[in-house]
């Protein structure tokens, strides 16, 4: 017998129940309103009082309408079809809805119970098997779906019996379990999670050691990410925060995409529907929008589902990263869903933290970043969920709570700058405020000097040397005037433009530009970084930046080219001959020359250690 | 319908609890954000705890006492939408203004559920509006939703109906809020003058009515929008002036209700509050679309403000009206302007080259402010610094100033000829193809 009550109270999305009997913290209820019910969930319990956040508008709500409680958390269900889907923050399925408009109340099944897929044995009878154990697989668009021992068993269960390889509904039961007192379980494709606790069927999480490529150069080259990583964006609005996150999800090497669109605007999630189904997965030859799966909770949406959107696409990753599949989850904006948060705190008169957000907003941020990562199952294969959300700073200000507590769970800080956004430098991420954790981890460098190129860290922290030197020499032309400074500084300022015009900066709305991949990446940054090396000699200051656009307009025409195709390797051509139209050569050995010029960095000491 | 709610309407006449903004009684039966008259004014259902229900009394509760008479309405906030709407302007209560007849049509619920995102269509029909600083920097699109920033003495007002008299909408719904009677009376005279009248309906609240009225009159605006995009499947374009006099009200409520304020004096749940009003924009597949143009007006040029900031989180781009002393007129600032939706469009219902000849002329013009700090700074210019100074001047003067009014094709030539006229094609740095193709040799 679920626990029934009636609501006492109403304050905008906010419901006072009384009622009678057992209610759990974060319980489901539904509100009868006429024929309509109304989903909401128990956020405090005071005596015989829940306080409840309705999922929908509460308009024309009363006192004294009865709400029924479900017995259970936020729930969202798990099994083949939810690849390709449009869900909403509670995993309706928006596609299954009628009408133009949502219908208050009205919520669809996330999965296609009808359909049937051929179903293949992975275990056995007699098997002993436990949560998150690979039972039998599905195809799923082209992807290899694990049919897995629901997470929520506890402990070891003996396979009773198993179905043979076959067509089946979801529903149907497949296997049947037994656990160690004996009483049987029966197993059908979908199996039930609650979203706000992680799924935890893995064998152990270690550290990310593998570099993720994005096929951002910014974020590759200089700031990578690791598979199974974390990171966040902030940034002012329009500083590209999405269109990064798009340009994400469609380069970065994962096998399946997750997005939240999280308060954010509708436009922006309709241009996925429309292009991701049309787009070519650069890696499977199929298009983009069989692997990805996108939860909707848009602005205008009930403000108390945005919570949920984030942990329901939390949760669907977690699903898929137990398969042994590689998933990119990406979330914007965090600030919506931090905001949504600091609304229901304030209705709730709670003493409320910093800039009025919930005292422990630290804390949700960090274990909601904590559910990703790399890990291994029990069965010994890996599978991973990078994540990477952004961050909506009031006044583009980054000293506010949300990212301050963001910083501190995730690995990479992606800063978008207002600056770069305004001269139209994208992607606007400041590389010089900007960091990689990972690029510090002693497995990754190695991973990235063994599967790249064995100069490609010391590549990079000159590159990364040249950036800062060219922003403080810009600095000093600016106080003291174009002729004030030596013409040095000038060649050292336009270095520092060669790599972010060539390097850093990258046209997401160009086909060929939009992504590159690790070996073109080290091809480009060992020219530019060689380039850099090279000394010029000019006379005049006006001489440096006219012959350094000259070359950066070359370059450019590379980037725009298809990799090693004959344009390329024109243009190419053409930026060497320009290079030696002013380039002097004090060194005979090119070789020596570049030892010397070594950055200092703690590594390449070490390096000449080891050498001696 | 109608006769229902009055066979069941209640009346209260015991309030026991009276704020600048609030009253309370003892009710039953009233539902959350009903609609009430209370002593003739209307008022509408903020919160209800046991059966004390507090109701918020839009015109402030000024001389109301403590037996005023409350009657319920049963709804929420309703609008008559129909056909009949056209032409006319109405109070922030979708009442006729100046006592012309009742409207006939189909009683709405103001603030309804949103549209589906998996059932609206790509927005990709350009609008040309003849401004350059618009058409080529900043293109707009049917469907889109993006707001003038502006400072209080900018014409912001009069752009707004430049450009949504040459949009060739199918209506143009005006939602002012805390308009002056004069510009009221401008936006009539315009639409008059262009004998676009028949394409207008206007929800006006003037600053001689109550401030926190002006709550109602964006969703009684869009209401009717969604009336005639849904079913006439028409072009609709909005125009909400000024967004900045709407977040105030909300601040004022918000205020009065004792919540607790957030950035700037704001309520917490501005983002909120503005997003539902902006996300009604909107391009339906069946051809009808709903497209906002606002305006949000700035305190000397303070974006970071919580109103502008929020407002820049939930549009699609902003355009930036600014003073260019140089050359003595209002330009669209192509730093701080931005539209988003500008990439469905340009290049494709553009020509080609649009987005590089865009890209190329903002980051000469770029150039053209470094050296105009060095100019300030008191050091010696480049030939380089020269040329893009004076390629500012009349880039502003020719394509940024808001009297431009030329066809897209002019714009790209223009754009050119300045090119070809101050700089030489690797110095303007744009795709081989496209130099090839358009530069201009003179
Ligand atoms: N890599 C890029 N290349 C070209 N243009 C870009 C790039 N990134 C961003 N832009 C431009 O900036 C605009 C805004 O970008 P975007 O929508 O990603 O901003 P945002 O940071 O998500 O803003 P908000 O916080 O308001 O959502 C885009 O519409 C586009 O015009
Ligand atoms: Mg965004």
């Amino acid at each position: 017998m679920n626990t029934k009550g009636k609501i006492t109270g109403i304050i905008a999305n906010l419901v006072i129940v009384e009622t009678e009997g057992r209610v759990a913290q974060n319980e489901i209820c539904y509100i009868k309103h006429g024929q309509e019910r109304l989903m909401s969930e128990v956020i405090k319990i005071l005596g015989k009082k829940a306080y409840i956040q309705v999922f929908e508008s509460t308009r024309g709500l009363k006192v004294g309408t009865e709400v029924e409680f479900a017995g259970h958390m936020l729930e969202v269900a798990l099994g083949p079809g939810i690849l390709s889907k449009n869900f909403d923050g509670l995993q309706n399925d928006l596609n299954k809805m009628e009408g133009i408009f949502l219908k208050r109340g009205e919520y669809t099944n996330p999965l296609d119970l009808e359909n049937e897929y051929e179903f293949k044995p992975l275990a056995k009878k007699g098997d002993t098997a436990q949560a998150g154990d690979w039972l039998g697989e599905v195809t799923e668009n082209w992807i290899p779906h694990k049919i897995m021992v629901p997470f929520k068993f506890n402990g070891q269960y003996k396979v009773k019996s198993i179905e043979k390889k076959g067509k089946f509904k979801i529903e149907d039961t497949i296997a049947v379990f037994t656990d160690a007192d004996g009483k049987d379980h029966k197993v059908s494709m979908i199996q039930k999670w609650p979203v706000k606790l992680p799924v935890k069927a893995y064998k152990n999480k270690p550290r990310p050691f593998k570099i993720f490529e994005t096929g951002i150069r910014v974020i590759d080259t200089l700031n990578p990410m690791a598979e199974g990583g974390t990171g966040f964006i902030p940034g002012p609005f329009g500083s590209g925060k999405t269109v990064l996150q798009h340009n994400l999800s469609k380069n970065a090497e994962a096998d399946l995409v997750v997005i939240a669109a999280c308060g954010e605007r509708a436009n922006e999630v309709v241009e996925i529907f429309t292009e991701f189904p049309e787009l070519d997965d650069p890696r499977s030859g199929r298009k983009l929008m069989e692997r990805t799966t996108i939860i909707a909770n848009t602005s205008n949406m009930p403000v108390a589902a945005r919570e949920a959107s984030v942990y329901t696409a939390m949760t669907i990753a977690e699903y898929y990263r137990a398969m042994g599949l590689r998933v990119i989850l990406l979330a914007d904006s965090t600030s919506r869903w931090a905001q949504a948060l600091r609304e229901m705190s304030n209705r709730m008169e709670e003493l409320p933290g910093p800039d009025g957000y919930p005292m422990d907003l630290p804390a949700i941020i960090s274990n909601f970043y904590s559910r990703a990562g790399f890990v291994y199952l029990n069965n010994g294969k890996t599978g991973s969920i990078t994540f990477i959300g952004t961050v909506s700073p009031a006044g583009g200000n980054l000293k506010e709570p949300v990212t301050e507590s963001t910083k501190k769970a995730a690995r990479c800080f992606y800063a978008l700058s207002q600056q770069r956004a305004d001269s139209k430098r994208y992607p606007a991420i400041d590389s010089i405020e900007s960091y990689s954790k990972y690029l510090e981890y002693p497995e990754i460098v190695e991973y990235l000097n063994e599967n790249i190129d064995s100069k490609w860290t010391d590549n990079v922290h000159f590159a990364k040397d040249t950036l800062l030197r060219g922003k403080e020499t810009f600095e000093q032309i600016n106080i003291l005037g174009d002729d004030g400074v030596p013409i040095d500084y000038h060649i050292i300022h336009w270095k520092a433009e060669l790599i972010d015009f060539v390097i850093l900066q990258q046209d997401a709305f160009d086909k060929t530009d939009a992504s590159s991949s690790f070996e073109r990446q080290s091809h480009m940054l060992k020219k530019v970084v060689d380039t850099c090396k090279m000394d010029f000699e000019f006379d005049e200051f006006e001489e440096v930046s006219a012959y350094f656009k000259k070359v950066i307009n070359l370059y450019k025409q590379m980037n725009y080219s298809e990799f090693k195709s004959d344009d390329f390797v024109k243009f190419e051509k053409a930026v060497e001959k320009t290079l030696k139209e002013r380039r002097v050569d004090k060194t005979e050995d090119k070789e020596t020359f570049d030892e010397e010029k070594k950055p200092e960095t703690k590594k390449s000491e070490e390096q000449k250690e080891e050498q001696k | 319908m109608e006769q229902d709610t009055r066979a069941f309407q209640r009346i209260y006449t015991k309030l026991f609890q009276l704020t600048k903004a609030t009253i309370s009684l003892r009710a039953t039966g009233v539902g959350n954000e009903e609609l009430a008259i209370v002593d003739g004014r209307p008022a509408q259902v903020v919160k209800i705890i046991d059966d004390i229900v507090t109701l918020q009394v839009f015109q402030g509760t000024e001389g109301i006492a403590t037996d005023a008479e409350v009657v319920f309405a049963g709804t929420a906030p309703v609008l008559k939408v129909g056909d009949d709407l056209t032409g006319r302007f109405f109070d922030a209560f979708g009442r006729p203004m100046e006592g012309s007849r009742e409207i006939m049509g189909k009683e709405t619920e103001i603030g309804a559920p949103s549209v589906n995102p998996v059932r609206r269509k790509q927005p990709s029909e350009f609008i040309p509006t003849g401004i350059a600083g618009i058409d080529l920097n900043n293109s707009l699109v049917t469907g889109q939703k993006i707001p003038f920033f502006a400072d209080p003495d900018q014409p912001f007002n009069q752009v707004m109906a430049m450009v949504a008299l040459r949009a060739k909408a199918d209506k143009i719904i005006l939602a002012g809020m805390g308009l002056t009677n004069d510009d009221y009376l401008f936006f009539k005279n315009v639409f008059d003058n262009a004998g676009a009248l028949d394409r207008i309906v206007g929800f006006i609240n003037t600053t001689e009515n109550p401030p926190v009225e002006r709550l109602l009159v964006p969703d009684m605006a869009l209401s009717a929008a969604e009336y005639f995009a849904v079913e006439k499947n028409e072009k609709v374009l909005v125009l909400l002036t000024d967004m900045t006099l709407y977040s105030d009200a909300l601040s004022i409520v918000s205020n009065r209700m004792d919540q607790i304020p957030s950035k700037d004096s704001m309520p917490g749940s501005l983002y909120s509050d503005l997003a539902k009003l902006y996300e009604k924009a909107v391009q339906f597949p069946d051809g009808g679309s709903i497209t906002i143009v606002a305006v949000t007006t700035l305190s000397g040029g303070d974006i970071t403000h919580a109103i502008p900031d929020n407002t820049g989180y939930i549009t699609e781009g902003q355009l930036f009206l600014r003073k260019d002393t140089d050359i003595g007129k209002v330009i669209v600032d192509p730093f701080r302007s931005l539209s988003r939706l500008k990439q469905l469009v340009i290049g494709k219902k553009t020509r080609e080259d649009h987005p590089q000849v865009m890209n190329a002329a903002v980051r000469l013009y770029a150039d053209a402010a470094n050296a105009k700090t060095k100019l300030e700074n008191g050091f010696d210019l480049t030939d380089y610094d020269e040329r893009t100074l004076e390629f500012a001047k009349a880039y502003s003067e020719k394509l940024l100033a808001i009297d431009v009014n030329i066809e897209m094709e002019e714009m790209l030539e223009t754009a050119y000829l300045l090119f070809a006229k101050y700089f030489s094609p690797e110095e303007v740095g744009m795709k081989q193809e496209y130099v090839v193709k358009y530069w201009k040799k003179n």
